[in-house]
């Protein structure tokens, strides 16, 4: 019984990672869009909510205790908004500078979370969040059973809509100018604003994300928020494969089981006084796991199929490889 | 408001300029940008802090030089830890980012930087615990200088340093082949190597210019603030918008953008709260993106 009320409440968090990671998939799989401040957007998303859905408290800001749907909309509006704001001041500008100013919006956002107490309720964060079935809480199995199903729901539509969109016009779109830009503007196709919605869209999902976890748990605080996370999702999503969104989901649930398992494997084997110190030699292997996977399965588990090189030495080896093969 | 914030952000200032000539190397030779550069700098100092205490161990306690905080053996340390800071940036590009360079896509470089960063930061944290540390923790006596501005011996010493090492840096760049030819793969990779410029050579000297003063900047923070195993990466973002301010590729402008970074947060310190301060590179980095994202030095990308 404990057992399967922990798998709900793993697969629960591994399902809003995954949610993450699918909004990423969009921006970097799909567009070639580099987002390294993704914690940040997860961030927007989860005190939004938090701030429409909870109840009023004179420390802050608000709590203005509307419905929780309404604080996941809202989450996703503001979200997107962040990411659209960001894609226009960058996207028209050479790919790193959104690397770089992705990271910038993610410290400043801490930055605010942290020490605007009057909006975010400052280190301490915000608590009483509003729980979907929080009647439910007294029958802890019930509970963690029944979020597991809304956040499964909300993920197998983000899922399914950004299947769809992939498929859609739109979706060949932002292929098109990721595997060539320069044919894809000459069809017509405005880059810069194809690229902004999508980088909307995705950044709209991580909100979503961030909005879920916090009503998951019920309690927010800057901590949550910290570059770790971003690292975290970009590994689920290396090692998914970027451009699958079945990819970002199972990786996600993968990366999540080594990360919780890893955890788990250190506070067995190293006394309490260590458990911090083994803690980053955690982030240490996985970090180390990013990095031999992009040198030796940059397509990771379920990648797009690699991409043809059309012009120079390497498309020359590769015609060479096939016409020999064949 | 006092005129003390000049000299605050004129430190900050050598701090963040010394980091960002790394920055805008790797980025107009190298073209990515790197995320473990901070992490370099932490690596340089914690490097220099081990060679500082096996040389207090093997000589016994030594006088620090007269007015100054630290005595020979942190000079002697320095120069061992940009040696190793050096190396380190050598290393993890022969086993990471030169692999991934010659896989052509520059975005999964920036990537791996990231992971790299992560992992460097952690191993640190792993080695050194997270508590903070000093180079020495004896107090110094600010001297007035005018103005209502006090300056401390190890102050001006650091300011010298950051002016001489900012004007060889130049003066490589600038008369040397070596530099000109770093400044010809900046411009036209290909037309660089027709002309037989031999690149390897010039990625190498471009990670042993960047790892070195990053470790000097390190050490700055960690003689005027403290060392901690994030000191490099809260620097990161300063780093960055000062290499954007400056324009990407030039020396003098990541210098320039620094000083300004600091005297911007110095300001802001004083006027809003020590607190706000990382928001400065942030508006001042989206400033500039927005109204002239070549920089100030800049040139256009061809």
């Amino acid at each position: 019984m404990d057992l399967l009320g922990y798998g709900a409440f793993f697969l629960t968090t591994a399902l809003i990672f995954s949610l993450v990671t699918l909004g990423l998939n969009l921006q970097w799989g799909l567009t070639g869009l580099f987002n390294v401040g993704l914690a940040g957007f997860v961030a927007i998303g989860a005190y939004t909510s938090a701030l429409l859905t909870t109840p009023d408290d004179a420390a802050r800001l608000g709590g203005f205790g509307l419905p929780i749907l309404v604080g996941w909309l809202g989450a996703m509006v503001v979200g997107g908004i962040a990411a659209a704001l960001t894609g226009m001041a960058t996207l028209r500008l050479r790919s790193d500078y959104l690397a770089i100013t992705t990271f910038s919006v993610a410290v400043v956002v801490q930055l605010v979370a942290l020490n605007a107490q009057k909006l975010t309720g400052g280190p301490f964060g915000i608590g009483f969040i509003p729980r979907p079935f929080g009647s439910l809480a007294e029958t802890p199995l019930l509970f963690n059973l029944s979020n597991l199903a809304v956040v499964c729901a909300v993920t197998l539509i983000a899922y399914l809509a950004l299947e769809h969109l992939s498929r859609s016009p739109w979706g060949r779109v932002l292929k098109a100018l990721r595997e060539d830009e320069r044919a894809a503007i000459s069809l017509g196709k405005s880059a810069r604003f194809y690229r902004v919605q999508a980088f909307a869209v995705g950044g709209a999902i991580m909100a979503l994300a961030g909005a879920l976890q916090a009503h998951f748990t019920g309690f927010i605080a800057p901590d949550n928020y910290l570059p770790i996370l971003t690292f975290q999702v970009w590994v689920m999503l290396i090692v998914g494969g970027s451009g699958s969104n079945l990819g970002a989901v199972i990786g996600s649930i993968l990366v999540w089981g080594i990360w919780a398992g890893s955890g788990t494997l250190t506070s067995v084997l190293f006394p309490p006084e260590q458990q911090a110190r083994a803690a980053s030699l955690q982030i240490v292997a996985i970090g180390v796991m990013l990095c031999v996977i992009l040198l030796i399965r940059p397509n990771g588990l379920f990648g797009d199929r690699p991409r043809r090189p059309r012009f120079g030495k390497r498309a020359r080896i590769a015609e060479a490889k096939s016409s020999s093969g064949s | 408001m006092s005129l003390q914030f000049v000299v605050d952000g004129l430190l900050t200032g050598s701090m963040i300029g010394l980091g960002a000539i790394g920055v805008t190397l790797t980025y107009s030779i190298l073209r990515f940008s790197n995320f473990a550069h901070g992490d370099f700098m932490a690596w340089g100092t914690y490097a220099t802090l081990a060679v500082v205490s096996a040389i207090g161990a093997t000589f016994g306690k030594v006088a620090p030089i007269a007015p100054l905080s630290f005595g020979w053996p942190l000079l002697v340390a320095l120069v061992v830890g940009m040696a190793f800071t050096a190396l380190l940036a050598l290393l993890l590009d022969r086993v990471l980012f030169a692999r991934l360079r010659s896989q052509g896509q520059a975005i999964i470089v920036v990537m791996a930087s990231f992971g790299a960063s992560m992992a460097l930061r952690s191993l640190l944290e792993f080695t050194f615990s997270s508590r903070p540390t000093y180079f020495s923790r004896a107090i110094q006596i600010a001297m007035p200088v005018g103005f209502g501005i006090r300056i401390t011996p190890d102050q001006i010493a650091l300011l010298l340093l950051t002016a001489v090492l900012v004007l060889g840096v130049h003066l490589l760049m600038t008369r040397t082949q070596t530099g000109r030819s770093m400044q010809a793969l900046s411009q036209n990779a290909a037309l660089a190597r027709i002309v037989g410029i031999d690149v390897a050579s010039v990625v190498r000297v471009t990670w042993i210019i960047g790892g070195a003063l990053a470790c000097v900047a390190g050490v700055m923070i960690g003689i005027l603030v403290q060392i901690r195993p994030f000191m490099g990466f809260d620097m990161l973002l300063p780093m960055f918008a000062a290499a954007i301010l400056g324009g990407i590729g030039s020396i003098p402008g990541a210098v320039l953008g620094g000083l300004i970074i600091g005297l911007a947060e110095a300001g802001a310190v004083q006027l809003i709260g020590a607190e706000w301060r990382a928001a400065v590179s942030f508006i001042i980095l989206m400033a500039v993106l927005f109204v002239r994202p070549i920089g100030l030095f800049g040139v256009r990308e061809r």
